[in-house]
């Protein structure tokens, strides 16, 4: 639509900022709260210009032994954040890819069933199953560990979609010419479909990556252990202090802290993320 | 090198469609044999079948005396040129030529050597590196063609190669796999629903409609003895006029207008009469001739169609442009030029125009 009409232009920008402003502002507000001490946190009034602490808060956030009361510190959730997100996203994009390729090449019998039952899936999301994946990650005892934190979670019907739709506008004549060619299945798939998918792979590393960063409500049901505590767990645990002076100095840095990988990674994949979700290279 | 043997091949598909039915054609080492017939026609079925991407329901298929009906494509030691090219984007020209050798494991110095050949013979050195999403549709064919030409099969096959490039490209592609056909010596089967491409590449031709081989033959001998009355309007352009008439003992009638046989009768009684636009002619003072009213005229520049009907029965005529064109005109042709179908079966009555000439030489060459 091409309109040129200075009047609707202001409009649109006012509405664009405004939306701007609405969602940026938590984040401008952790950001201010994370450089103050205390002090001025609880004096109150929400300071809107950064403070003089912002080197004390963090280097505290990232060096102190304990992020709080029975917390381990804050680098070691970060990495069992980092951990399960990363295992979280190459297990989903190993397990989607493959199944989408059986069910897009393959024929065997119940083919359409089988794709309909991971198609189903999707409709009921992590909360819903809650309960009884829980009772079987606790019969299987896999509480408190890695296993029991990420496979439930890795099952996924969103990506093997994903991929199956893609896989379905790669011409037929593609799999025929490798047939030719003197390609197997896996060939076919390792040399031929897996590099096709580049760009897909990509977008759904980056949101599946991030699925696996915020994850919070089941880490919390499978882990007791602290050891084993993600960044999303001990986030919360910092602010519910029973008596004493809840941190939030420290909790906003360590708010803004873990923001930032997601930010990092949307930044330097998000040529490929755009194409993947865009584009079918062809 | 090897011929190719397809014997009694029939596609069935569940639910108990036929797609081929029962066809068996001999093909010898060297030749080049086009498959041509309308969409649907299980023209394409049928190379499938060759390629062994499609499952064989009955008969057998050889490859220079080996059944292959149980064998992947690839121990089939045949290459194909698909359509839509069916390059791998996301490798270079290089490795579009390379990856069916490096899949059968041949040595590193034997492949450079086969690519480097290919492309000297196709002019696509240039662009060895590029990706195919950087070539020209021609230039994509050329790889496409080339990826097969590397593998030196017994037998290329392609599916209707040209019909994604524009028509001036598909005349100087058509050239160029003739010439390369011819040089290599390779046996070929080509589909196709052009039937002009069809007439100018082939060794000899397979008319097909609905599953079943109509004719089978050397272009000129189709053209000329087309089998029945549905090779006679598929092949050639314009297509033969098929116009129904009436057989007199030595007089065709059509319409009103009555031919002199002159003792060329195949037959008596009702037929379809076919008459090729090029065999009529104006009539010469003194000659048999019947009225033919006008309609409309495509100029082509060396010579015109000329649309009209006899009686009530539509004709096209094909004249020399040089001359006025009036209203109604006298048509005339020559007896033996007639074909002669039967109205109930459409088959061919009698031999056809080139049967009673010298035949052009067959042309297969084992260059």
């Amino acid at each position: 639509m091409v309109e040129n009409r200075p009047f609707l232009t202001f409009l649109t920008h006012a509405f664009l900022i405004l939306g701007f402003v609405i969602v940026a502002l938590p984040v401008y507000v952790a950001i201010i709260a994370s450089t103050h001490d205390v002090a001025t946190l609880m004096s109150n009034t929400v300071p809107l210009w950064p403070g003089s602490h912002f080197i004390e808060n963090y280097s505290e956030i990232l060096t102190g032994a304990s992020a709080a009361n029975g917390l381990p510190n804050y680098s070691h959730m970060a990495l069992n954040s980092l951990v399960m997100a990363v295992v979280i996203t190459v297990g989903k994009i190993t397990i989607s890819i493959l199944s989408a390729f059986a069910i897009v090449y393959f024929r065997f019998p119940f083919r359409q069933l089988a794709f309909w039952i991971i198609f189903v899936t999707l409709m009921l999301p992590v909360e819903v199953r809650i309960m009884p994946t829980y009772k079987i990650v606790a019969d299987l005892g896999m509480l408190n560990s890695w296993a029991g934190l990420t496979i439930p979670l890795i099952a996924s019907a969103t990506a093997t979609f994903l991929f199956r739709q893609f896989f379905m506008t790669v011409p037929d004549e593609m799999l025929e010419a490798a047939r030719v060619d003197g390609a197997g299945p896996m060939k076919f798939f390792w040399d031929i479909l897996l590099p096709l998918s580049r760009t897909n792979i990509g977008a759904l590393c980056v949101i599946l990556f991030i699925y696996g960063w915020v994850q919070y409500l089941w880490p919390m049901l499978v882990t007791t252990d602290p050891g084993y505590y993600t960044l999303m767990m001990g986030m919360k645990r910092m602010v519910t202090v029973q008596d004493g002076v809840i941190q939030w100095q420290l909790v906003m840095a360590g708010a803004v802290l873990a923001m930032l990988p997601p930010i990092l990674l949307v930044i330097f994949m998000q040529r490929l993320f755009i194409r993947g979700l865009t584009e079918t290279e062809k | 090198m090897a011929g190719i043997t397809i014997a009694g091949v029939s596609k069935i598909y569940t639910g108990g469609v036929k797609a081929v039915k029962s066809v068996s054609i001999d093909i010898a080492d060297g030749e080049f044999i086009v498959l041509v017939g309308p969409s649907g026609c299980g023209k394409s079925t049928l190379l499938r079948m060759v390629a062994g991407l499609e499952a064989i329901s009955e008969g057998e298929v050889s490859i220079g005396n080996r059944v292959v009906n149980r064998m992947e494509p690839a121990e089939r030691d045949i290459a194909m040129v698909f359509q839509n090219y069916a390059l791998y984007p996301h490798m270079t020209v290089y490795q579009n030529l390379a990856y069916g050798l490096k899949n059968r494991g041949t040595p590193k110095a034997e492949i450079e050597a086969r690519v480097a050949e290919a492309a000297r013979m196709l002019e696509i050195g240039p662009y060895l590196e590029r990706k195919p999403r950087a070539l020209s549709g021609g230039q994509r064919q050329r790889v496409a063609m080339g990826r097969a030409i590397v593998r030196k099969p017994a037998a290329f096959l392609f599916d209707e190669p040209l019909s994604n490039l524009d028509a001036k490209l598909r005349v100087s592609m058509r050239g160029e796999i003739k010439r390369l056909q011819r040089r290599l010596g390779t046996t070929s089967i080509y589909v196709t629903h052009d039937q002009l491409e069809a007439m100018t590449l082939a060794d000899r031709l397979v008319v097909l409609n609905g599953g079943e081989i109509e004719q089978i033959g050397s272009p000129l001998e189709v053209y000329h003895a087309p089998a029945s009355t549905f090779v006679a309007s598929f092949i050639g352009s314009p297509a033969m006029n098929l116009v129904s008439g009436e057989l007199h003992g030595d007089k065709l009638a059509i319409g009103p207008a009555l031919i002199d046989l002159h003792g060329k009768a195949p037959a008596s009684g009702p037929v379809t009469v076919g008459l090729r636009a090029e065999d009529l002619h104006l009539a010469r003072p003194g000659e048999a001739a019947f009225a033919f009213k006008l309609d409309y005229i495509e100029e082509l520049g060396a010579q015109r169609l000329v649309h009209g009907h006899v009686g009530d029965q539509l004709l096209t005529a094909s004249l020399p442009t040089e001359m006025d064109i009036a209203d109604e005109l006298m048509l005339a042709i020559d007896a033996d030029r007639l074909h002669f179908f039967t109205t109930a079966t459409g088959k061919r009555i009698g031999d056809g125009y080139a049967a009673r000439t010298p035949q052009a030489a067959r042309q297969v060459s084992h260059a």
